[in-house]
């Protein structure tokens, strides 16, 4: 089927509101690497680089009281969750002002008031995590869908697996979707898993599953809204494979000289912005001049976060102690 | 001991523990348990007997065999404002699940400032026959992990409130139950509502000579020898430490204070037991006031044994501690 033809079925501010997405996530990461880059960052940088689509897609099709569990390329879920860019890049520069307080660093951020659970680098880990979020949603009998991932090498955790069971027995209102980018750090897939495809892995529990383009926003975005739609309904949990390419290394100190550069440039041909821009032109909700004025308004939302970033107060040492226990829950 | 105006039936320790989970469960409907065989069959030790009769099964849920799981799905449901009660069917399989306490329960708050208020009970402890992977005392691996809160309880009395005060506790909780207490420790609750705070150790006997600091079942042992002690004119102080963490260490340290000795009991392996910890802190703050070196009383490091006699040989008596007490007034 020719793309815009189902693209079609996404409205034109819907599809308007990703692109800006798209070039804000990149702008933003770009900067975040420059940033690395000039010594300015401790710490690790992980990009979502050639990977943006699949954040930007699903983030924007889910509702206002969904909670997301993200990958750790996912910045385009941050964004459209709300996090300003001065905010992401304060937690870059370990800052009070970023949602961590400079307790952790980079994408390790999270904030419940926004739904959005705070990353752990123990792969997979929050999938059990969301799955119990949608467990809540469904004791509640709430309309509430929780929408969780991780790489292709997460899936390979235990906890993948006892999530994507769990859920599945109990039939809770869960997306689960894995960021397939091909490497986990310098691991190809074929060193990960036997099978070819990762979403086969939802076959052993029962599980609806299907492959999307990871770098089609649009197609993201319709399938996620398609796995929400059951979820919603009381179908249970559904199982996404984007299908995508990692373009910077694991993290930025990472030249990923172990990936072949002609893949990369095979890649790089199917970028997921410049996918986006062909997909508006032809639907005639975009030209070169308005994608350019869509850059530059990008820019200046990151300058802008540069700017309160480096003039936020670092933590004070002391502050260290605080917030080991909780003197109160939220109610959520 | 507590004293009560009203007061039930003797209630045993494991029925103590059943109706705290009940009326927690009656008071407030966010609170559920969650575990393997909690519903059908009521848990591996009864504890949720009729429970899933009574609040039905999205309340009472049976799980796969996932400890990791089902301890990262309680954590889910707490941040969005459940009080999920997960039970670890024997606190050994804890080990399955280790990772999603320490590292997304503990620091899930402290990172990103999502409290989980959970409760997670683990049947611990041995004299039970129960060998390697059904008796073991896996608290210290917890103790060492900021975040958490630690509990557990050796009376009827201090099972409920407690188990109550960490339902309400805003904060992850392991809270270990010994098995070995279960039917054979019963004393009268009162009638009306109460909790046991989360951090406070009881003196569960006043005594002037050496203070001897446990928890668990280790506090029964405790009580045991200071009957046979006093009849020599050795007068101990049992203190029980009923909170892991945070460690009471006013009440320690008053103790020893008063005693100037102190020894340290604990069914946990002897190193890097929670007996090392409060030895430590005893060095740092009652140095001065010690008239005898800190004795430690623990089992050896070894995993728990099955055979009678090894068993036997690996958990401390009644004996150890009279021998030492003997020793530790004479110095």
């Amino acid at each position: 089927m020719d793309v815009s033809v189902i693209a079609k079925e996404i409205k034109r501010d819907d599809l308007l509101h990703m692109y800006y997405y798209l070039k804000l996530t990149r702008a933003l990461e770009d900067r975040i690497t420059a940033l690395y880059r000039q010594g300015r960052i401790v710490g690790g940088v992980y990009t979502s680089h050639g990977m943006e689509a699949i954040a930007v897609g699903y983030a924007s099709a889910l509702e206002r009281d969904d909670i997301i569990a993200p990958f750790h390329r996912d910045m385009g879920a941050f964004l459209i969750r709300g996090f300003t860019t001065g905010e992401i890049l304060a937690q870059y520069l370990g800052k009070r002002t970023g949602p961590t307080k400079g307790k952790d660093g980079n994408v390790h951020m999270g904030d419940l008031k926004r739904g959005v659970f705070g990353f752990v680098s123990h792969l997979a880990d929050n999938m059990p995590v969301a799955a119990g979020a949608a467990l809540a949603f469904k004791i509640r009998e709430e309309p509430r869908v929780v929408f969780a991932g991780t790489g292709d090498g997460g899936t390979s955790r235990g906890d993948f697996h006892e999530a994507m069971n769990f859920a599945a027995v109990r039939k809770l209102p869960v997306v689960f979707f894995c960021n397939n980018n091909q490497y986990a750090y310098s691991t190809p897939l074929r060193l990960q898993m036997a099978i070819p495809n990762v979403v086969d892995r939802a076959k052993a529990y029962a599980m609806p599953g299907e492959i999307v383009d990871g770098n089609d926003v649009a197609a993201v975005h319709l399938a996620a809204k398609r796995a929400i739609a059951g979820a919603r309904a009381g179908v249970g949990p559904t199982f996404l494979e984007f299908k995508t390419m990692r373009m910077h290394g694991h993290s930025e100190h990472d030249p990923a000289t172990y990936v072949p550069r002609e893949v990369l440039e095979e890649w790089k041909k199917k970028d997921p912005i410049v996918k986006a821009e062909r997909l508006l032109k032809e639907l005639g909700y975009g030209d070169n001049a308005s994608f350019q004025e869509v850059t530059a308004r990008a820019k200046s939302e990151v300058e802008a976060g540069v700017e309160f970033a480096e003039q936020s107060p670092l933590p004070e040492g002391p502050e260290v102690l605080e917030g080991v226990f909780a003197d109160k829950a939220d109610s959520h | 001991m507590t004293t009560m105006a009203q007061a039930t039936e003797d209630v045993s320790y494991l029925e103590a523990i059943s109706q705290a989970l009940d009326e927690e469960m009656a008071r407030d409907e966010r609170v559920f348990v969650m575990g393997e065989d909690v519903g059908t069959y009521g848990g591996a030790f009864k504890i949720t007997e009729g429970f899933l009769q009574k609040y039905g099964e999205w309340r009472v849920l049976d799980t796969p065999l996932s400890e990791s799981g089902i301890v990262g799905a309680a954590i889910g449901a707490a941040m969005m404002g459940l009080r999920p009660v997960v039970e670890m069917q024997f606190a050994d399989f804890i080990s399955c699940a280790f990772d999603q306490i320490t590292e997304v329960a503990a620091k899930n708050h402290y990172r990103w400032g999502a409290a989980v208020p959970m409760v997670i009970r683990a049947p611990f402890g041995g004299g039970v026959h129960g060998g390697p992977f059904h008796s073991e005392c896996p608290e210290g691996w917890f103790f060492h992990s900021p975040g958490l809160k630690l509990v557990a309880p050796s009376t009827p009395y201090d099972a409920k409130g407690l188990l109550k005060a960490a339902i309400r506790d805003p904060n992850p909780v392991i809270y270990f139950e010994h098995k070995f207490l279960y039917r054979r420790i019963k004393s009268a609750l009162p009638t009306e509502d109460f909790v046991v705070p989360i951090g406070k150790a009881d003196i569960k006997r006043a005594g002037n000579n050496i203070s001897v600091i446990t928890y668990g079942a280790m506090v029964h042992l405790a009580l045991e020898a200071a009957q046979t002690l006093a009849q020599e004119g050795i007068d101990l102080e049992v203190v029980d430490l009923r909170t892991l963490m945070p460690l009471d260490k006013e009440t320690i340290f008053a103790s020893v204070r008063k005693t100037s000795k102190a020894i340290l009991l604990h069914e946990d392996n002897k190193t890097g037991g929670i007996g090392a910890e409060v030895a430590a802190l005893l060095a740092e703050d009652c140095f001065d006031c010690l008239d005898g070196p800190i004795v430690r009383i623990a089992p050896p490091d070894t995993p728990v044994p099955f055979s009678t006699p090894l068993e036997e040989f690996f958990l401390p008596k009644p004996s150890d501690i009279i021998a030492a007490a003997r020793k530790l007034a004479a110095y």
